[in-house]
């Protein structure tokens, strides 16, 4: 199915590597906001979820596509709680830009 | 296949993690039912919960694989969760004697710490990739929230946020190196990737799958390079939690690594030995040198910490039974170091609040001197001196290291200890041999009590849990070779 179109696995891993990659450059190198970091995350986690589902078409195997369901739903948790505690630092600091992260330092 | 869930007695070997579970359920139910006022009942109660939990597992020592091969009790895994049950209840005794005073007497902390706990057994008895994450996620997410629950303070927010950040760019690689291993080998349980392995040739991408899972779980045990999180996480965050975060859920990460590298990665250990060496070294080097400068005595934790996972590693690193028994012996003593220590710590309270940095500990000798004893006992066993627990733990580990040929990492090992030797002497001058500066509250009973209990069995160590301990953590390893 996959190698009909001329796209093989190694397109969608070289997709899934660009996206982590950038999810990983965008939490490090990102120097405005704290959204940006969120949405940083989820773009490696949709990342992994890519590799998985690929995966699994390939291998014809469905255990990737439920790992991936998984994902989905612990990131959706994780989103929640990520921008809980973004409300109350903003409530705290009346700001989200990542250079006012700096109490804590030594 | 039959299903698991047929019968109750099949389930046997989970009874722990259900009876945790719906104990949790039921006394989050409690706590809403019940207004606000109940939080030292919550969490008296979640006490008493982890105990009947150990009782548990003590009267019901079944052992065997679960829902399709996903989740396993071993001896190991037995062994691990006495660890991380007897690290939270303490955890759970500290922080309800002084909860009131750290803005910590809502009902959801200890309900949090019981979740946060179930995880970290989830984990420790984690035998597929996705069980293996779906523990992880329980622990971190009751994790990140505890960090922040008080709302309304600056310094616990962003830690609170930064734990939340680094902690969830941990599980993104945790699952980038699950994704890469699942495609090299088309297996998710552990116990088969060891057979995927073992019959072919290693492929590149299985090896980097193995060092991304390796990367993501050494952000949870705060090895060096992804330590970054851990001082300003345990400065910030309230202290009666540093205490938590410091005990239970590194073990758990700890018992986490140990299955990931000796059950499926075992056929592989050249490969995996270079990696747990270098987090290792890099672990115990860098929190030698970084803990001398500082002055506030929970990031001088942070930093021990730091150092004693490196530690715990070098054991790991021989790649032996003998090297795992050493680790299981080292957390378990690390555990009740970091008890004591932090008991000792909430019991000293100034009119200005907890004392957080080191010169408030001046002339501790001379005011409150059994507290002072404590912490004197407790920075000897850090360093490692015979015979306090502290030198036992140590012994192991080298030993196990020398077994294994790897000496530069036990003298480096060696010479990391007597570097950390300076900055916890320090403490321990500043107690006895500087003069006191402020007057300290008396100290809730229950801290007392734990300071004395823990110190107890860190001085006779070697005539008390010493050899039973010793037994059990050979029994553990044993179960994974």
């Amino acid at each position: 199915m996959l190698e009909a179109a001329g796209i093989g696995i190694g397109h969608y891993l070289t997709v899934g590597a660009i996206l982590f990659t950038l999810g990983v450059f965008g939490i490090f190198i990102n120097l405005k906001n704290i959204i940006v970091i969120l949405m940083s995350i989820e773009l490696i986690l949709l990342a992994v979820n890519l590799n998985f589902v690929a995966f699994s078409a390939q291998l014809g195997d469905l255990a990737g596509q439920v790992f991936a369901l998984l994902i989905l739903t612990v990131a959706a948790a994780e989103a929640a709680i990520g921008l809980a505690i973004l409300v109350i630092f903003y409530r705290n600091r009346g700001t989200i830009a990542v250079e006012d992260v700096n109490s804590l330092k030594g | 296949m039959t299903s698991d869930l047929l019968s109750f007695a099949y389930l046997a070997p989970a009874y722990p993690e259900l009876l945790l579970a719906v104990g949790a359920i039921v006394l989050l139910l409690g706590g809403v039912f019940f207004s606000e006022n109940r939080s030292t009942g919550i969490s008296v109660l979640s006490i008493l919960l982890i105990i009947a939990v150990i009782g548990v597992s003590i009267w019901q020592p079944a052992e065997g694989v679960l829902f399709n091969g996903g989740f396993i009790v071993d001896g190991f895994a037995r062994y691990m969760k006495f660890l991380v049950l007897g690290g939270s209840a303490f955890a759970l005794i500290l922080s309800t004697s002084t909860a009131k005073a750290f803005g910590l007497d809502k009902f959801e902390y200890s309900i949090l710490v019981l979740l946060a706990t179930l995880g970290m057994m989830v984990m420790v008895s984690a035998n597929d990739l996705m069980t293996l994450y779906v523990g992880l996620e329980l622990q971190s997410l009751a994790l990140y929230v505890v960090a922040a629950i008080r709302r309304d303070d600056p310094k616990a927010t962003e830690a609170g946020l930064k734990y939340f950040v680094l902690g969830a760019l941990s599980s993104g690689l945790l699952l980038y190196g699950a994704s890469l291993i699942y495609g090299f080998t088309g297996l998710t349980q552990l116990d088969q990737i060891v057979g995927a392995i073992a019959g072919s040739q290693r492929s590149i991408g299985l090896i980097f799958g193995m060092v991304f899972l390796l990367a993501g779980v050494a952000f949870k045990i705060s090895a060096v390079p992804f330590h970054m999180w851990t001082p300003d996480v345990y400065e910030g965050a309230p202290t009666p939690v540093t205490a938590f975060f410091a005990s239970a859920p590194k073990v758990a990460a700890m018992a986490l690594i140990i299955r990931i590298v000796t059950v499926p990665f075992g056929p592989v250990t050249d490969d995996w030995q270079q990696v747990v060496v270098f987090l290792s070294i890099a672990s115990m080097v860098l929190a030698s040198f970084a803990a001398i400068g500082q002055n506030n005595i929970k990031r001088l934790l942070a930093y021990s910490s730091i150092g004693h996972v490196g530690f715990a590693l070098v054991g790991l690193s021989a790649g032996t039974a003998v090297g795992v028994e050493g680790v299981a012996v080292y957390m378990a003593i690390y555990v009740g170091m970091t008890v004591a220590m932090f008991a000792a710590l909430l019991s000293l309270r100034t009119e200005n609040g907890f004392v957080e940095t080191i010169p408030q500990l001046a002339g501790l000798a001379q005011k409150r001197p059994f507290v002072a004893a404590i912490i004197a006992i407790v920075m000897f066993s850090f360093i490692g001196l015979p015979p306090l627990a502290g030198f036992f733990a140590k012994w192991q580990v080298f030993l196990a290291a020398i077994d294994a040929q790897l000496f530069a990492l036990a003298i480096i090992g060696m010479l990391a200890s007597a570097v950390s030797a300076f900055y916890y002497l320090r403490i321990v001058k500043v107690m006895y041999f500087d003069e006191p500066q402020s007057e300290f509250a008396a100290a809730p009973a229950e801290l007392t009590a734990v300071m004395a209990v823990t110190g107890f069995l860190i001085v006779t160590y070697f005539v008390t849990v010493g050899s039973p301990l010793y037994n059990a953590a050979h029994a553990a390893a044993g179960s994974l070779f």
